[in-house]
């Protein structure tokens, strides 16, 4: 199994608040891998370590054979992590098919018919084929989710970062997304689902990691995790 | 060089300066600074209460006793002016940023150009049995309208800062600008308390413009250069500290003060100025914020 | 084709205009203030229409432009277009200045750092002396007039070129990957960033460019009036007047900006002449709010609108 990211002893303050401290992860290439934690233990933010929106942190970053430490967001993007947002980010006064042409333009560096065709292809996958000339401000709260999915899919990812991207929907809702999840997953591209819907991180993972106060207190398998009761510490209070 | 008093008495004149400079920017500092309102139009309003002040001392009301008067008019226009806000741009997102700093700006141009209109380009005055003579001690002379400013704007920055950490409502106010999520749990509506805190900050400028009046005469287009000032002291302070306010009016101040000195008046202006975007480039979180 | 098209025909337009006899000078004083406002009101709105970075300072890059200008022909003599060039580069320049300064802190930061930039530039051009201090400077207009009657034609031509170069620059940015990166930096920067959009890059090339653009427009202003001071030259009410005609034109397209420039400026003259200078401040200003409030998308979103509805 070929490592596709590392994690190597991350820690992040914020003024005097430490929210990670000394994280150290490995992802391996077309892993499905869960991240979870209750509220404040740190997952936004080691995501945000990792796709690059915050770059000032301790430790160091690899990806795909890289050193990513020191890069920005969209240089990272270029490189092959996406991400979609906790609350999602449409660009609001563009059709649903103009926001996947961003990504398409800027990593892929074209946004000619062919994009547009391409683009139409990743729409399809999602069921919002039909919206794809609608304005993305008049979408429902899943069909952002499934759009912010195909933007990040537009940027062509090794790795995906999901980012909450159940929270609140209904059951079926929920299912449509994680169904496209192991869609992306058989194409071969590396997947770390945050959730708190605990049903969905246990039957999408392979592997499960636990974060708590900023720190990793568990990894492994679905079944592990649940039983471990450091977990459900964290998660119940003692 | 310079003569060792000269310097001093430049320092004195700058604290007394300095502290009248915090005093006007507390209502930018909360409706700012707290409530990440895009308030340019806070020198605006600020000149809008000298010139009440004015209007209302013709009668022969004590200046500082028409800037008390004032201030629950300028409160509810405050909670008018956040209400408006709210409702029309902070409540539909997207593109919040360029119009509510439009709008804000517009408002800015439409109080000053209707202040020329009404009142003419020329500088109105006050006057008062405290505004003309001055207290001596030793060789230095302070003026007593400074002194009075002083102990006024000290008087506000104190009642302020207990408002805001002793009192429910207060608190909740320096809550609200952090995490409205809690403060809904506690019971408290935010909307209403961003209210209370712009019409606190707004009633706060008619008894600082009523204070500016004071100190000097104001004409209608000062509200251009206090744009520097109270942003440099709200920048300076960094955003969401109220004690910090005072402290870097004081910078302001006496940094003012020294300039003037050795530089004359007209380099004045660009203290505030020149101060701010050294901060927004080497600190912009400024000396206390969070 | 077509576009280039309508650009030749407006400029040979501009050329008869100017080479008609028996109109009353002040038309050409008039149309020269109406272009200047066309290239500011799109120069601005490639920063914050597209971008959504609001510039409160459009008179330091104007002044920026003018003073140049000034300093180049005291010196050296230089003619008409090289002022102009000179203008553009160092207001260009000053963009890049304030936006490296800023443009990684929030909108209302570099808001702000704009206002202080008009502050600072009108005290340091208040004491030198070379170029007039706070009285002023007289200037001798040169006798090139090209083959125009006179200077003030040749200078209404000169903007009108300005003018549709500037709105060509706008409208190359806006379909250009340029324009597509800008619009989605102001939906949301995060996302466009995660997008592969090089954020702060393409905020400080915006910034530039718009700088440039208002120092062009500024750089004829000493030979238009044979004169400069820095009151007038630094006035704010540029500012109002620069970002007002974007918004009540429209500021997703570059047409927008062309409107509301050619609409508001016009006015702004109309009541110049028959009221009072204040009084077309107040004008644009609650113009503004209004449009701000009620029709934030502008004059060509009512357009917009009403096209859907007649449908």
């Amino acid at each position: 199994m070929e490592t596709i990211l590392e994690v190597n002893n991350v820690i992040k303050q914020f003024g005097g608040f430490t929210a990670l401290s000394e994280v150290n992860l490995h992802v391996n290439k077309g892993e499905r891998l869960g991240l979870i934690g209750p509220n404040g233990s740190g997952k936004t933010t080691l995501i945000n370590c990792i796709s690059g929106a915050y770059t000032d942190y301790q430790g160091s970053i690899r990806f795909d054979g890289g050193d990513i430490t020191l890069l920005k967001a969209h240089e990272r993007t270029k490189r092959g992590i996406a991400r979609s947002f906790q609350i999602p980010r449409p660009f609001s006064s563009m059709t649903v098919m103009e926001n996947l042409l961003v990504p398409f333009a800027f990593v892929g560096g074209k946004d000619g018919p062919e994009q547009q065709k391409e683009a139409m292809a990743i729409l399809q996958g999602m069921g919002l084929a039909e919206k794809a000339f609608v304005q993305s401000n008049q979408l429902s709260q899943v069909e952002l989710r499934k759009m912010e999915l195909a933007r990040a899919m537009a940027a062509k990812p090794k790795l995906l970062i999901s980012d909450e991207a159940m929270a609140g929907l209904s059951g079926t809702e929920v299912d449509e997304v994680l169904e496209i999840l192991f869609d992306l997953n058989k194409l071969g591209i590396t997947i770390i689902m945050i959730e708190h819907i605990m049903q969905a991180v246990m039957k999408f993972s392979q592997r499960v990691v636990c974060l708590d106060a900023g720190k990793i207190i568990c990894e492994g398998t679905p079944e592990i995790i649940v039983k471990n009761p450091e977990v459900q510490r964290a998660y119940l209070g003692d | 060089m310079f003569s060792v008093d000269l310097i001093f008495e430049a320092v004195l004149f700058g604290i007394l300066l300095g502290c009248f400079y915090a005093a006007v920017s507390l209502g930018l500092s909360v409706a700012f600074g707290l409530l990440d309102v895009p308030y340019v139009a806070h020198p605006a309003l600020l000149i809008l209460g000298s010139y009440f002040t004015f209007v209302l001392s013709q009668t022969g009301i004590d200046p500082i006793v028409c800037g008390v008067l004032l201030m629950p008019i300028f409160f509810l226009i405050g909670i008018g002016f956040y209400r408006f806000y709210y409702e029309t741009f902070e409540k539909r997102s997207s593109d919040t940023g360029v119009r509510g700093l439009a709008f804000f700006f517009g408002m800015s141009f439409i109080i000053e150009v209707c202040l020329i209109l009404v009142f003419g380009v020329d500088q109105r005055t006050v006057v008062a049995s405290y505004i003309g003579s001055s207290l001596e001690i030793g060789d230095y002379r302070f003026p007593y309208r400074m002194l009075v400013a002083f102990g006024i704007a000290l008087a506000l920055t104190v009642a302020l800062t207990l408002y805001f950490s002793k009192t429910f409502n207060g608190r909740a106010i320096k809550a609200v600008g952090q995490d409205e999520g809690a403060l809904r749990l506690m019971g408290a509506n935010p909307v209403k308390i961003k209210q209370l805190a712009f019409g606190i900050a707004t009633a706060v400028n008619a008894l600082a413009g009523a204070m500016l009046i004071i100190v000097g005469p104001v004409e209608p287009a000062m509200d251009r250069i206090y744009i520097g000032r109270t942003f440099c002291v709200v920048v300076l302070a960094g955003l969401g500290s109220m004690s910090g306010t005072l402290v870097a009016g004081l910078v302001l101040g006496i940094a003012e003060s020294i300039v003037m000195m050795t530089f004359g008046a007209s380099w004045a202006p660009a203290v505030s100025f020149g101060l701010l975007l050294l901060m927004l480039g080497v600190r912009p979180q400024g000396l206390f914020g969070r | 084709m077509k576009y280039a098209a309508y650009c030749a025909l407006i400029l040979l337009g501009f050329l008869g205009l100017s080479s008609l006899g028996g109109i009353n000078e002040y038309v050409f004083f008039a149309g020269f203030v109406i272009l200047q406002f066309v290239i500011l009101a799109t120069a601005w709105n490639i920063l914050g229409g597209y971008a959504g970075y609001v510039n409160f300072g459009v008179p330091a890059f104007i002044a920026v432009g003018a003073y140049t200008a000034v300093v180049l022909f005291k010196s050296m003599s230089a003619p008409l277009l090289v002022q102009i060039l000179g203008g553009g580069i160092l207001a260009g320049a000053l963009g890049l200045g304030v936006g490296l300064l800023t443009l990684k802190l929030r909108g209302i930061f570099f808001s702000i750092a704009t206002v202080a930039v008009v502050f600072i530039l009108e005290t340091v051009v208040n004491n030198w002396r070379y170029v007039g201090g706070a009285t002023g400077l007289q200037l001798t207009r040169p006798q090139d007039l090209w083959f125009f009657d006179s200077y003030t034609r040749m200078l209404f031509f000169v903007m009108a070129v300005l003018a549709v170069l500037s709105v060509t620059i706008a409208r190359y940015i806006q379909d250009s990957f340029l324009g597509r990166g800008l619009r989605a930096v102001r939906d949301s920067e995060e996302a466009a960033e995660c997008s592969g959009v090089p954020t702060l890059k393409i905020k400080l090339i915006a910034c530039t460019i718009s700088g440039a653009l208002m120092g062009i427009a500024g750089a004829p202003m000493p030979m238009y009036l044979s004169y400069i001071e820095p009151t007038s030259t630094f006035n704010l009410s540029y500012s109002i007047s620069a970002l007002g005609m974007p918004i009540i034109g429209g500021t997703s397209h570059w047409i927008g900006p062309v409107i509301g420039a050619l609409l508001l400026a016009t006015l702004q003259q109309i009541v110049t002449v028959t009221v009072s200078n204040e009084l077309n401040v107040l004008v644009v200003g609650v113009l503004l709010v209004l449009f701000v409030v009620i029709a934030p998308d502008g004059i060509l979103g009512l357009i917009k609108k009403w096209k859907q509805s007649s449908k």
